[in-house]
Protein backbone atom coordinates (compact mmCIF):
# COMPACT_ATOMS: atom_id res chain seq x y z
CA UNK A 1 0.00 0.00 0.00
CA UNK A 2 1.42 3.31 -0.85
CA UNK A 3 1.30 5.87 1.91
CA UNK A 4 -1.28 8.37 3.26
CA UNK A 5 -0.63 11.65 2.73
CA UNK A 6 -2.93 15.06 4.14
CA UNK A 7 -4.47 16.42 0.99
CA UNK A 8 -7.71 18.48 -0.20
CA UNK A 9 -10.98 16.48 -0.77
CA UNK A 10 -13.71 17.77 -1.95
CA UNK A 11 -17.04 15.93 -2.19
CA UNK A 12 -20.55 16.41 -4.08
CA UNK A 13 -23.92 15.86 -3.71
CA UNK A 14 -23.95 13.74 -7.15
CA UNK A 15 -21.86 12.17 -9.82
CA UNK A 16 -22.60 14.84 -12.63
CA UNK A 17 -20.88 17.22 -10.11
CA UNK A 18 -17.87 15.33 -9.75
CA UNK A 19 -17.26 14.60 -13.00
CA UNK A 20 -18.17 18.71 -14.06
CA UNK A 21 -15.29 19.32 -11.32
CA UNK A 22 -12.94 16.74 -12.94
CA UNK A 23 -14.02 18.55 -16.58
CA UNK A 24 -13.02 22.17 -15.20
CA UNK A 25 -9.95 20.89 -13.48
CA UNK A 26 -8.78 19.20 -16.83
CA UNK A 27 -9.52 22.28 -18.41
CA UNK A 28 -7.54 24.85 -16.36
CA UNK A 29 -4.83 22.65 -15.71
CA UNK A 30 -5.91 22.36 -11.96
CA UNK A 31 -3.93 19.20 -10.08
CA UNK A 32 -5.71 16.44 -8.75
CA UNK A 33 -8.21 13.55 -9.82
CA UNK A 34 -11.21 11.83 -8.69
CA UNK A 35 -11.28 8.90 -5.40
CA UNK A 36 -13.82 7.20 -3.60
CA UNK A 37 -15.23 9.29 -1.31
CA UNK A 38 -13.23 8.34 2.17
CA UNK A 39 -14.51 6.70 4.97
CA UNK A 40 -12.97 9.26 7.25
CA UNK A 41 -15.47 12.04 5.89
CA UNK A 42 -18.40 9.76 4.89
CA UNK A 43 -19.72 5.73 4.61
CA UNK A 44 -20.70 4.72 1.73
CA UNK A 45 -19.92 5.77 -1.85
CA UNK A 46 -19.47 8.43 -4.39
CA UNK A 47 -16.69 10.57 -6.27
CA UNK A 48 -14.27 12.99 -4.34
CA UNK A 49 -11.88 15.64 -6.03
CA UNK A 50 -8.58 15.01 -4.36
CA UNK A 51 -5.93 17.73 -4.51
CA UNK A 52 -2.55 18.50 -3.17
CA UNK A 53 -3.42 20.55 0.08
CA UNK A 54 -1.42 23.70 -1.41
CA UNK A 55 -3.67 23.92 -4.62
CA UNK A 56 -7.17 24.91 -2.59
CA UNK A 57 -7.18 28.49 -4.05
CA UNK A 58 -6.78 27.12 -7.50
CA UNK A 59 -9.28 24.40 -7.12
CA UNK A 60 -12.02 26.94 -5.20
CA UNK A 61 -11.45 29.36 -8.22
CA UNK A 62 -12.20 26.62 -10.54
CA UNK A 63 -15.10 25.37 -9.07
CA UNK A 64 -16.34 28.95 -8.67
CA UNK A 65 -15.57 29.95 -12.66
CA UNK A 66 -18.38 26.98 -13.49
CA UNK A 67 -20.70 27.63 -10.29
CA UNK A 68 -19.99 24.57 -9.13
CA UNK A 69 -21.08 24.40 -5.39
CA UNK A 70 -19.32 21.43 -3.36
CA UNK A 71 -20.49 19.39 -0.22
CA UNK A 72 -17.63 20.24 1.26
CA UNK A 73 -14.09 20.71 1.53
CA UNK A 74 -11.94 18.57 4.09
CA UNK A 75 -8.06 18.18 4.83
CA UNK A 76 -7.35 15.01 5.37
CA UNK A 77 -4.90 11.60 5.07
CA UNK A 78 -5.83 9.34 2.17
CA UNK B 1 -35.79 -0.87 -48.79
CA UNK B 2 -36.70 2.87 -49.05
CA UNK B 3 -37.33 3.65 -44.96
CA UNK B 4 -39.38 6.34 -44.55
CA UNK B 5 -40.30 5.63 -41.34
CA UNK B 6 -38.19 7.92 -39.38
CA UNK B 7 -40.86 9.30 -37.41
CA UNK B 8 -41.06 5.80 -35.46
CA UNK B 9 -37.13 5.83 -35.81
CA UNK B 10 -33.85 7.00 -37.67
CA UNK B 11 -32.85 3.85 -39.33
CA UNK B 12 -29.72 5.42 -40.79
CA UNK B 13 -27.49 6.33 -37.78
CA UNK B 14 -24.44 8.24 -38.23
CA UNK B 15 -21.42 5.71 -38.40
CA UNK B 16 -19.89 8.18 -35.42
CA UNK B 17 -22.50 6.52 -33.45
CA UNK B 18 -22.37 3.07 -34.13
CA UNK B 19 -18.66 3.35 -33.30
CA UNK B 20 -19.21 4.83 -30.01
CA UNK B 21 -21.33 2.17 -28.74
CA UNK B 22 -19.55 -0.53 -29.83
CA UNK B 23 -16.43 1.40 -28.06
CA UNK B 24 -18.17 1.65 -24.79
CA UNK B 25 -19.00 -2.07 -25.06
CA UNK B 26 -15.72 -2.66 -25.27
CA UNK B 27 -14.57 -0.37 -22.30
CA UNK B 28 -16.76 1.33 -20.34
CA UNK B 29 -17.96 -0.10 -16.02
CA UNK B 30 -21.03 1.02 -14.72
CA UNK B 31 -20.84 5.07 -14.65
CA UNK B 32 -21.16 6.37 -11.09
CA UNK B 33 -20.47 3.40 -9.72
CA UNK B 34 -16.55 3.36 -8.32
CA UNK B 35 -13.28 5.45 -9.10
CA UNK B 36 -11.61 3.31 -11.55
CA UNK B 37 -10.89 3.66 -14.91
CA UNK B 38 -14.10 1.51 -16.75
CA UNK B 39 -16.25 3.16 -14.23
CA UNK B 40 -14.97 6.69 -14.62
CA UNK B 41 -15.03 6.19 -18.29
CA UNK B 42 -18.63 5.80 -18.23
CA UNK B 43 -18.92 8.60 -15.82
CA UNK B 44 -17.44 11.18 -18.25
CA UNK B 45 -19.56 9.86 -21.41
CA UNK B 46 -22.44 10.25 -19.62
CA UNK B 47 -21.66 13.98 -18.59
CA UNK B 48 -20.43 14.10 -22.05
CA UNK B 49 -23.99 13.00 -23.51
CA UNK B 50 -25.27 15.50 -20.78
CA UNK B 51 -23.24 18.87 -21.83
CA UNK B 52 -24.06 18.06 -25.61
CA UNK B 53 -27.51 17.11 -24.90
CA UNK B 54 -27.99 20.49 -22.68
CA UNK B 55 -26.50 22.31 -25.41
CA UNK B 56 -28.55 21.35 -28.65
CA UNK B 57 -31.78 21.80 -26.49
CA UNK B 58 -30.93 24.89 -24.68
CA UNK B 59 -31.21 23.10 -21.13
CA UNK B 60 -28.78 25.99 -19.04
CA UNK B 61 -27.22 23.25 -17.03
CA UNK B 62 -25.76 19.45 -17.78
CA UNK B 63 -27.15 18.35 -14.47
CA UNK B 64 -30.28 18.95 -15.04
CA UNK B 65 -30.37 16.70 -18.07
CA UNK B 66 -31.66 13.48 -16.81
CA UNK B 67 -31.69 10.27 -18.80
CA UNK B 68 -33.93 7.72 -18.83
CA UNK B 69 -34.88 4.84 -21.74
CA UNK B 70 -37.29 6.89 -23.54
CA UNK B 71 -39.51 9.65 -23.92
CA UNK B 72 -42.50 7.77 -22.09
CA UNK B 73 -40.56 7.13 -19.26
CA UNK B 74 -39.42 10.91 -19.18
CA UNK B 75 -43.11 12.14 -19.66
CA UNK B 76 -44.04 9.54 -16.74
CA UNK B 77 -41.89 11.19 -14.54
CA UNK B 78 -43.04 14.62 -14.89
CA UNK B 79 -46.57 13.94 -15.38
CA UNK B 80 -46.58 11.74 -12.17
CA UNK B 81 -43.54 13.93 -10.38
CA UNK B 82 -45.47 17.33 -11.04
CA UNK B 83 -49.11 16.78 -10.07
CA UNK B 84 -51.34 15.71 -7.68
CA UNK B 85 -55.03 15.47 -6.31
CA UNK B 86 -56.85 18.82 -6.95
CA UNK B 87 -54.15 20.03 -9.51
CA UNK B 88 -55.57 20.60 -13.29
CA UNK B 89 -53.86 20.21 -16.65
CA UNK B 90 -53.94 21.50 -20.08
CA UNK B 91 -53.38 19.51 -23.22
CA UNK B 92 -54.31 19.00 -26.56
CA UNK B 93 -55.76 16.52 -29.15
CA UNK B 94 -52.22 15.83 -30.68
CA UNK B 95 -50.86 14.11 -27.77
CA UNK B 96 -49.14 10.76 -27.91
CA UNK B 97 -50.54 7.37 -25.59
CA UNK B 98 -47.11 8.51 -23.76
CA UNK B 99 -48.57 11.74 -22.85
CA UNK B 100 -52.41 10.67 -22.46
CA UNK B 101 -52.29 7.62 -20.84
CA UNK B 102 -50.15 9.13 -17.91
CA UNK B 103 -52.62 12.18 -17.58
CA UNK B 104 -55.38 9.47 -17.72
CA UNK B 105 -54.42 7.24 -15.22
CA UNK B 106 -53.83 10.06 -13.07
CA UNK B 107 -57.63 11.38 -13.69
CA UNK B 108 -58.25 8.25 -12.57
CA UNK B 109 -56.21 7.40 -9.69
CA UNK B 110 -55.44 10.40 -8.63
CA UNK B 111 -57.72 13.23 -8.93
CA UNK B 112 -56.06 15.49 -11.09
CA UNK B 113 -58.43 17.16 -14.23
CA UNK B 114 -57.33 17.17 -17.68
CA UNK B 115 -58.62 19.65 -20.35
CA UNK B 116 -57.67 19.01 -23.78
CA UNK B 117 -57.62 21.81 -26.55
CA UNK B 118 -59.83 20.13 -29.42
CA UNK B 119 -58.25 19.97 -32.49
CA UNK B 120 -59.86 20.65 -35.78
CA UNK B 121 -60.01 18.54 -39.24
CA UNK B 122 -56.62 19.50 -40.09
CA UNK B 123 -55.45 18.51 -36.64
CA UNK B 124 -55.29 22.82 -35.99
CA UNK B 125 -55.51 23.88 -32.02
CA UNK B 126 -56.78 27.02 -31.49
CA UNK B 127 -54.83 28.69 -29.06
CA UNK B 128 -57.76 30.83 -27.52
CA UNK B 129 -58.95 27.69 -25.90
CA UNK B 130 -56.49 28.35 -23.13
CA UNK B 131 -57.70 31.19 -21.61
CA UNK B 132 -61.20 29.04 -22.02
CA UNK B 133 -59.52 26.64 -20.01
CA UNK B 134 -57.66 28.02 -17.81
CA UNK B 135 -58.70 27.44 -13.69
CA UNK B 136 -57.52 28.57 -10.78
CA UNK B 137 -56.32 25.24 -9.89
CA UNK B 138 -54.19 24.72 -13.40
CA UNK B 139 -51.18 23.96 -12.85
CA UNK B 140 -49.49 23.54 -16.49
CA UNK B 141 -49.74 22.70 -20.05
CA UNK B 142 -48.31 19.20 -21.19
CA UNK B 143 -48.21 19.35 -25.09
CA UNK B 144 -45.94 18.12 -27.83
CA UNK B 145 -43.98 19.90 -29.85
CA UNK B 146 -45.54 18.10 -33.60
CA UNK B 147 -47.81 15.79 -33.54
CA UNK B 148 -46.49 12.19 -34.60
CA UNK B 149 -49.72 11.89 -37.11
CA UNK B 150 -49.44 15.07 -38.94
CA UNK B 151 -46.38 16.75 -38.35
CA UNK B 152 -48.52 19.97 -37.44
CA UNK B 153 -46.41 21.72 -34.86
CA UNK B 154 -47.54 23.53 -31.37
CA UNK B 155 -46.10 26.85 -31.10
CA UNK B 156 -44.20 26.18 -27.65
CA UNK B 157 -43.10 29.87 -28.24
CA UNK B 158 -46.68 31.04 -27.47
CA UNK B 159 -47.42 27.92 -25.00
CA UNK B 160 -44.64 29.55 -23.07
CA UNK B 161 -45.27 32.70 -23.09
CA UNK B 162 -49.12 32.35 -21.13
CA UNK B 163 -48.14 29.30 -19.28
CA UNK B 164 -45.66 31.80 -17.49
CA UNK B 165 -48.17 34.94 -17.71
CA UNK B 166 -50.53 32.64 -15.99
CA UNK B 167 -47.89 30.95 -13.49
CA UNK B 168 -48.08 27.69 -15.18
CA UNK B 169 -45.54 25.01 -16.28
CA UNK B 170 -44.93 24.15 -19.46
CA UNK B 171 -44.18 20.52 -20.17
CA UNK B 172 -42.98 19.60 -23.96
CA UNK B 173 -43.08 16.16 -25.44
CA UNK B 174 -40.45 16.68 -28.09
CA UNK B 175 -40.48 12.98 -29.54
CA UNK B 176 -40.70 14.23 -33.14
CA UNK B 177 -38.64 17.21 -32.80
CA UNK B 178 -35.12 17.11 -30.63
CA UNK B 179 -32.60 16.76 -33.00
CA UNK B 180 -34.34 17.50 -36.42
CA UNK B 181 -36.17 21.06 -34.99
CA UNK B 182 -34.22 23.80 -33.91
CA UNK B 183 -34.93 24.13 -30.44
CA UNK B 184 -34.06 26.54 -27.15
CA UNK B 185 -35.96 25.52 -24.41
CA UNK B 186 -34.66 28.47 -22.07
CA UNK B 187 -35.90 30.92 -24.92
CA UNK B 188 -39.24 29.13 -25.54
CA UNK B 189 -40.58 29.15 -22.08
CA UNK B 190 -40.29 25.41 -21.61
CA UNK B 191 -40.02 24.00 -18.38
CA UNK B 192 -39.08 20.65 -18.59
CA UNK B 193 -38.49 19.15 -22.22
CA UNK B 194 -38.77 15.34 -22.30
CA UNK B 195 -37.03 13.86 -25.82
CA UNK B 196 -36.15 10.52 -27.13
CA UNK B 197 -32.41 9.58 -28.61
CA UNK B 198 -33.00 7.00 -31.39
CA UNK B 199 -35.69 9.41 -33.82
CA UNK B 200 -34.57 12.93 -34.76
CA UNK B 201 -31.35 12.69 -32.75
CA UNK B 202 -30.51 9.71 -34.58
CA UNK B 203 -28.96 7.86 -31.14
CA UNK B 204 -29.53 4.75 -29.98
CA UNK B 205 -33.02 2.88 -28.87
CA UNK B 206 -33.73 3.16 -25.03
CA UNK B 207 -31.94 6.45 -24.73
CA UNK B 208 -34.08 9.23 -24.09
CA UNK B 209 -34.40 11.98 -21.17
CA UNK B 210 -36.14 15.16 -19.81
CA UNK B 211 -34.29 18.75 -19.71
CA UNK B 212 -35.62 20.43 -16.70
CA UNK B 213 -34.76 24.52 -15.91
CA UNK B 214 -33.57 25.29 -12.75
CA UNK B 215 -36.06 25.70 -9.56
CA UNK B 216 -38.45 23.33 -11.08
CA UNK B 217 -38.88 20.60 -8.68
CA UNK B 218 -40.23 16.82 -9.46
CA UNK B 219 -40.51 14.27 -7.22
CA UNK B 220 -39.38 10.54 -8.35
CA UNK B 221 -40.75 8.32 -9.75
CA UNK B 222 -38.75 5.49 -8.97
CA UNK B 223 -35.79 5.51 -6.87
CA UNK B 224 -32.67 2.85 -5.90
CA UNK B 225 -29.32 2.39 -6.25
CA UNK B 226 -27.66 6.06 -7.21
CA UNK B 227 -23.79 5.32 -6.37
CA UNK B 228 -24.14 8.37 -3.85
CA UNK B 229 -25.71 9.16 -0.53
CA UNK B 230 -26.27 5.15 -0.35
CA UNK B 231 -26.92 5.06 3.59
CA UNK B 232 -29.73 7.36 3.23
CA UNK B 233 -33.43 6.02 2.76
CA UNK B 234 -34.33 8.23 0.52
CA UNK B 235 -33.35 9.33 -2.62
CA UNK B 236 -30.41 12.04 -3.35
CA UNK B 237 -32.95 15.19 -3.67
CA UNK B 238 -30.00 16.51 -6.57
CA UNK B 239 -30.71 16.09 -9.97
CA UNK B 240 -29.96 14.45 -11.86
CA UNK B 241 -29.86 11.64 -9.76
CA UNK B 242 -33.15 12.51 -8.04
CA UNK B 243 -34.40 11.06 -11.51
CA UNK B 244 -32.01 8.59 -12.17
CA UNK B 245 -32.35 5.21 -9.98
CA UNK B 246 -30.58 2.71 -11.51
CA UNK B 247 -27.99 1.28 -13.93
CA UNK B 248 -27.66 3.90 -16.93
CA UNK B 249 -27.74 2.83 -20.40
CA UNK B 250 -24.14 3.67 -20.53
CA UNK B 251 -23.99 2.12 -24.09
CA UNK B 252 -26.43 3.90 -25.17
CA UNK B 253 -25.76 7.21 -23.90
CA UNK B 254 -22.17 6.64 -25.50
CA UNK B 255 -23.96 6.77 -29.12
CA UNK B 256 -26.51 9.33 -28.22
CA UNK B 257 -23.78 11.75 -27.10
CA UNK B 258 -21.70 10.60 -30.45
CA UNK B 259 -25.11 11.64 -32.02
CA UNK B 260 -25.60 15.28 -30.77
CA UNK B 261 -21.70 15.91 -31.25
CA UNK B 262 -22.83 15.31 -34.93
CA UNK B 263 -25.66 17.43 -34.79
CA UNK B 264 -24.12 20.29 -33.39
CA UNK B 265 -21.42 20.23 -36.17
CA UNK B 266 -23.57 19.46 -38.70
CA UNK B 267 -26.06 22.30 -37.57
CA UNK B 268 -29.98 21.09 -36.59
CA UNK B 269 -30.99 23.92 -38.67
CA UNK B 270 -29.32 22.27 -41.71
CA UNK B 271 -31.20 19.16 -40.65
CA UNK B 272 -34.42 20.34 -40.63
CA UNK B 273 -34.34 22.13 -43.67
CA UNK B 274 -33.06 18.99 -45.81
CA UNK B 275 -35.64 16.95 -43.72
CA UNK B 276 -38.82 19.62 -44.90
CA UNK B 277 -36.92 19.85 -48.61
CA UNK B 278 -37.76 16.12 -48.99
CA UNK B 279 -41.16 16.15 -47.11
CA UNK B 280 -42.33 18.99 -49.44
CA UNK B 281 -41.01 17.15 -52.36
CA UNK B 282 -42.88 14.28 -51.33
CA UNK B 283 -46.18 16.20 -50.99
CA UNK B 284 -46.47 18.52 -53.73
CA UNK B 285 -45.80 14.99 -55.72
CA UNK B 286 -48.89 13.41 -54.10
CA UNK B 287 -51.11 16.45 -52.76
CA UNK B 288 -53.34 16.49 -56.26
CA UNK B 289 -53.23 12.90 -57.08
CA UNK B 290 -57.39 11.72 -57.23
CA UNK B 291 -58.20 9.35 -54.48
CA UNK B 292 -55.01 10.87 -52.51
CA UNK B 293 -56.06 12.53 -48.77
CA UNK B 294 -53.57 14.49 -47.23
CA UNK B 295 -53.82 15.42 -43.59
CA UNK B 296 -52.67 18.45 -41.41
CA UNK B 297 -52.13 22.01 -41.85
CA UNK B 298 -49.62 22.56 -44.78
CA UNK B 299 -50.47 26.15 -45.30
CA UNK B 300 -47.09 26.37 -43.54
CA UNK B 301 -43.96 24.79 -43.66
CA UNK B 302 -43.45 24.93 -39.93
CA UNK B 303 -43.41 21.53 -39.18
CA UNK B 304 -41.90 18.47 -38.73
CA UNK B 305 -41.21 16.37 -41.73
CA UNK B 306 -44.00 13.96 -41.95
CA UNK B 307 -47.11 13.35 -44.73
CA UNK B 308 -49.55 11.39 -43.80
CA UNK B 309 -52.20 10.08 -46.02
CA UNK B 310 -54.90 8.03 -47.41
CA UNK B 311 -55.82 6.20 -50.86
CA UNK B 312 -59.89 6.33 -51.17
CA UNK B 313 -61.22 4.31 -47.80
CA UNK B 314 -58.79 1.16 -48.49
CA UNK B 315 -57.70 0.11 -44.87
CA UNK B 316 -54.08 2.08 -44.48
CA UNK B 317 -52.57 -1.50 -43.11
CA UNK B 318 -53.12 -2.71 -46.85
CA UNK B 319 -51.62 0.42 -48.34
CA UNK B 320 -48.18 0.65 -45.94
CA UNK B 321 -47.84 -3.42 -46.94
CA UNK B 322 -48.30 -2.38 -51.06
CA UNK B 323 -45.58 -0.12 -50.23
CA UNK B 324 -43.29 -2.66 -48.45
CA UNK B 325 -43.84 -5.59 -50.48
CA UNK B 326 -44.44 -4.12 -54.16
CA UNK B 327 -41.92 -1.00 -53.78
CA UNK B 328 -39.92 -1.92 -50.78
CA UNK B 329 -41.09 1.64 -48.96
CA UNK B 330 -41.40 1.22 -45.11
CA UNK B 331 -44.38 3.42 -44.07
CA UNK B 332 -46.55 3.37 -40.76
CA UNK B 333 -50.21 2.28 -41.16
CA UNK B 334 -52.91 2.37 -38.09
CA UNK B 335 -53.10 4.33 -35.10
CA UNK B 336 -49.95 5.62 -34.54
CA UNK B 337 -50.68 5.82 -30.51
CA UNK B 338 -52.58 9.07 -31.27
CA UNK B 339 -56.29 8.45 -30.65
CA UNK B 340 -57.61 11.69 -30.04
CA UNK B 341 -55.59 13.34 -33.56
CA UNK B 342 -57.59 10.24 -35.55
CA UNK B 343 -60.59 11.05 -33.97
CA UNK B 344 -60.19 14.71 -34.78
CA UNK B 345 -59.16 13.68 -38.28
CA UNK B 346 -61.99 11.11 -38.33
CA UNK B 347 -59.26 8.39 -39.54
CA UNK B 348 -60.39 5.90 -36.57
CA UNK B 349 -61.96 3.09 -38.83
CA UNK B 350 -58.86 3.44 -41.69
CA UNK B 351 -56.36 4.40 -40.17
CA UNK B 352 -53.47 6.34 -42.27
CA UNK B 353 -50.47 6.04 -43.98
CA UNK B 354 -47.33 7.80 -42.36
CA UNK B 355 -44.26 8.83 -44.58
CA UNK B 356 -41.54 10.38 -42.36
CA UNK B 357 -38.30 11.52 -43.55
CA UNK B 358 -34.85 11.82 -42.07
CA UNK B 359 -31.22 13.42 -42.74
CA UNK B 360 -30.36 10.53 -44.92
CA UNK B 361 -33.34 10.10 -47.22
CA UNK B 362 -32.75 11.38 -50.85
CA UNK B 363 -34.96 13.23 -53.34
CA UNK B 364 -34.64 10.04 -55.45
CA UNK B 365 -36.29 8.01 -52.64
CA UNK B 366 -38.96 10.76 -51.79
CA UNK B 367 -40.00 10.60 -55.79
CA UNK B 368 -40.06 6.96 -55.54
CA UNK B 369 -42.05 7.43 -52.65
CA UNK B 370 -44.82 9.75 -55.28
CA UNK B 371 -44.67 6.89 -57.97
CA UNK B 372 -45.64 4.70 -55.48
CA UNK B 373 -48.29 6.11 -53.63
CA UNK B 374 -49.33 7.74 -57.66
CA UNK B 375 -49.49 3.95 -58.78
CA UNK B 376 -51.42 2.46 -55.97
CA UNK B 377 -54.13 5.11 -56.38
CA UNK B 378 -54.49 4.73 -60.26
CA UNK B 379 -54.83 0.84 -59.42
CA UNK B 380 -57.37 1.14 -56.44
CA UNK B 381 -59.86 3.43 -58.81
CA UNK B 382 -63.21 2.00 -58.36
CA UNK B 383 -64.38 0.61 -61.95
CA UNK B 384 -65.14 3.03 -64.71
CA UNK B 385 -63.06 5.89 -62.72
CA UNK B 386 -59.09 4.26 -63.44
CA UNK B 387 -56.83 6.49 -64.82
CA UNK B 388 -54.82 3.91 -65.97
CA UNK B 389 -51.76 3.32 -64.04
CA UNK B 390 -49.21 5.97 -63.82
CA UNK B 391 -46.07 6.28 -65.84
CA UNK B 392 -43.46 5.46 -63.44
CA UNK B 393 -40.50 7.71 -65.02
CA UNK B 394 -43.08 10.22 -64.71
Amino acid sequence: MRQKQLMLVVTFHTTADAMAMEKTCREQDVPGRLIPVPRAISAGCGLAWSAPPESEELVGAAMARVGLEPEAMHRCMV
Amino acid sequence: MIYLDNAATTLHKPPQVIEAVAEAMRSMGNASRGAHEASLSASRVVYDARCRIGELLGCPRPDHVVFTCNATEALNIAINGLFGPGDHVISTDLEHNSVLRPLYRLQAERGIEVDFMPADKMGRIDYGDLARLLRPETKAIVCTHASNLTGNMVDLARMGRFAHEHGLLLVADCSQTAGCVPIDMAALGVDVLCFTGHKGLMGPQGTGGLCIMPGVEIRPWKVGGSGVQSYSCTQPEEYPTRLEAGTHNGHGLAGLAAAAEFLLQEGVEKVHEKELALARRFYEGVRDVPGVTVYGDFSTWDRAAIVTLNIRDWDSGEISDALAEEYGIATRPGAHCAPRMHRALGTVEQGAVRFSFSYYNTAEEADEAVRAVRTLAAETAPEGEEEGPCDRNS
